[in-house]
């Protein structure tokens, strides 16, 4: 409790009129379980189709509670459709990704945030631009890059061309300059530290709230990522998302095999929402704050 | 990695170099040979000195370098092999075809078609979600048992991939046998064919947007409400305005700038938009439908580089698209700053 903040109950002639800290009213209860419910409705009938079969799927009033079939079609997509090769690659690309994305930014964020160079304004309105620029205008380039190195159908493919964010590098150096005091670097510096002690000792503790948020945020998007990935990599050695696509565009032709996939696809990533959901709600509602 | 031992007092002492991590060596070396303190302390300020001066581009350089060889090279190859005739079966024969590759896009129908369909399904995934998101975020500022957990639920699509989602979408919204138009059958509206009519296929698939994005869009704008001051409305109420007058005259004007950066963005995507119709299509997706009624330019991109081998044409949608995302950020700046004025 701290004794200094103003409690609302001080002007009682305002309550229940002033916009803010009002409790929600039946209706606003009322809608937002019904937006909840069709933000999650899809998710679980993705389950509940996963667990009928293809005849069941094409009958009228489609299922609504679960049938048997769930392990049977789960074992064969990871099968057909080389899921488990796919739920291995995607973590290898994910997790490599996202740390890359962590480190480099860190460091970046923290140069940008703190440290005195040249061109410093320059090379971060250069980070920035960079953010607009969309995947599309490089696919082409890249396409040959990987397949002169014969790197196609390899993770490495995937992994390179995303493994640095501008994102990454703006979110860092905003929430850098405000967490970390400069006091504390300049005090590092006149102790004679050199940079790196002072980024493991003074900017990672200090960062580590964000990096992970950062983290998280990284890994969600590197797991979902669909266009790079569909034109670089094959059914061969696939990531989720090429595994998927290929399901879809008729590789297995039966529906619930299909709905299998695709909860296998997103079951890592609602489980990690169910553990750190708040987190990551709080960094997304953290960026858009600073950013 | 030895743990932090340097809590007492200054750092000064010649000890204190072998706690840094290993990548530098010039400072181990430093300590490990025996030397005179004049030039030890020569050596470390001359250490001290380099590392102010250059650690901090040793730490930009990870990004530029990587953004240098993935992000600015392929963009310049893009634009150099949009000038040529380039086939994706041999992708280093390249054949010098000035603007040909440019002119020949604006004669063909598909690409005028794909950059109507993007505009549309813009509009119609854009402007809804942004409402809702407004919407759902004014409720979810109120005071709410259970608040947290509808933050998380709304923002679970945000952690379905495209391909997922657009799977289990393909299925609601089948013809014969899907949910949609269960129903709409139910209700006696009658059943649509959202595969294959151009309004009813584009409508179909903003709606996998909408339903991936309205609850990260909803988190942003509740962040942008809640550093709202709460004085603002506190006087408000004392003028006697009403709730609704509330939400309009100082929460959206408040939200402004959060509104522009969420338009500015939602357009981004809504421009790359690619994966939604390519699976919504099923087999064959890239022409996104039997008569191309929701092929995007990034589906156009993808077909003429990937299926009709032609990644020069490809190259050169590429440069299109982004001469648009520049006009279109252009256009958000010129509204921006006449807003602005008109305050």
């Amino acid at each position: 409790m701290k004794p200094t903040k103003p409690t609302p109950q001080r002007r009682p002639v305002l309550r229940g009129r002033a916009g803010r800290h009002l409790h929600g009213g039946p209706l606003t209860y009322a809608v937002l379980i019904l937006f909840t419910a069709g933000s999650l409705f899809p998710l679980v009938w993705t389950a509940i189709a996963a667990s009928r079969n293809n005849t069941r799927l094409s009958q009228t009033p489609p299922p609504f509670w679960f049938g048997g079939n769930l392990f049977k079609n789960l074992q064969t997509a990871w099968t057909d459709a080389n899921m488990g090769l796919a739920l291995l690659n995607t973590a290898v690309v994910a997790g490599t990704i996202a740390l890359g994305t962590v480190l480099f930014s860190t460091l970046a964020g923290f140069a940008f945030a703190k440290l005195r160079f040249r061109f410093k304004n320059l090379l971060m309105l250069l980070v920035v631009a960079t953010m607009m620029v969309p995947p599309q205008l490089s696919v082409v380039p890249l396409f040959m890059t990987v397949a002169e190195l014969q790197w196609t159908d390899q993770l490495q493919a995937v992994i390179l061309p995303t493994l640095v964010s501008a994102f990454g590098v703006f979110f860092m150096r905003q929430y850098l300059v405000q967490a970390l005091p400069s006091e504390l670097v300049e005090a590092a510096r006149v102790d004679g530290a050199s940079s790196l002690r002072i980024i493991w000792h003074i900017v990672f503790p200090a960062a580590r709230p964000a990096m992970a948020v950062l983290g998280m945020l990284t890994f969600v998007a590197a797991w979902n990522d669909f266009f790079w990935p569909i034109i670089a990599l094959t059914q061969d050695n696939p990531t989720v998302q090429v595994a998927l696509a290929n399901l879809g565009q008729g590789f297995v032709p039966d529906q619930s095999v299909i709905m299998a996939g695709a909860l296998l696809g997103t079951l890592p990533l609602l489980l990690a929402f169910v553990l750190f959901g708040r987190q990551i709600v709080g960094g997304i509602m953290q960026g858009a704050v600073k950013g | 990695m030895r743990p932090y031992t340097d809590q007492s007092g200054p750092a000064a002492s010649p000890s204190s170099g072998d706690a840094v991590p290993a990548p530098d060596r010039r400072a181990t070396a430093a300590v490990e040979r025996p030397q005179a303190g004049d030039r030890r302390r020569a050596w470390r300020s001359r250490r001290y000195r380099w590392d102010t001066k250059y650690s901090p581009y040793a730490f930009v350089a990870p990004f530029f370098v990587f953004f240098a060889a993935f992000g600015v090279f392929p963009l310049l190859y893009t634009g150099w092999s949009s000038l040529h005739r380039v086939s994706l079966s041999a992708p280093n024969d390249m054949e010098w075809v000035g603007l040909h590759n440019y002119t020949r896009l604006l004669e063909d129908e598909f690409f005028w078609n794909a950059l109507r369909n993007t505009f549309t399904i813009g509009v119609l995934s854009t402007v809804p979600q942004l409402l809702m998101a407004l919407g759902i975020a004014h409720l979810l500022n109120y005071r709410l048992r259970a608040s947290g957990f509808f933050r998380v639920a709304i923002l679970t699509p945000y952690a379905t991939s495209v391909a997922a989602a657009t799977l289990v979408f393909v299925l609601l919204f089948g013809r014969d046998y899907g949910m949609i138009n269960w129903v709409l059958d139910a209700v006696g509206l009658g059943k649509v064919d959202w595969q294959s009519g151009t309004l009813s296929s584009q409508v179909a698939v903003s709606t996998i947007v909408i339903w991936r994005w309205t609850g990260y869009n909803a988190l942003i704008y509740l962040a942008a409400m809640q550093a709202v001051p709460n004085d603002l409305y506190e006087s408000a109420a004392l003028d006697g305005a009403t709730r609704w007058q509330q939400f309009l005259h100082v929460t959206i004007p408040s939200l402004r700038p959060t509104i522009l950066f969420t338009v500015v963005v939602s357009t981004i995507g809504a421009t790359q938009l690619f994966g939604e119709p390519l699976l919504f299509g099923g087999a064959g997706g890239q022409k996104g439908g039997a008569s191309h009624q929701f092929q995007t330019l990034g589906l156009y991109l993808y077909e003429q580089g990937w299926f009709n081998f032609h990644l020069g044409r490809a190259s050169a949608i590429a440069w299109s698209m982004f001469l648009i995302l520049l006009i279109v950020a252009g256009v958000h700046l010129l509204v921006a700053r006449r807003l602005r004025k008109s305050q």
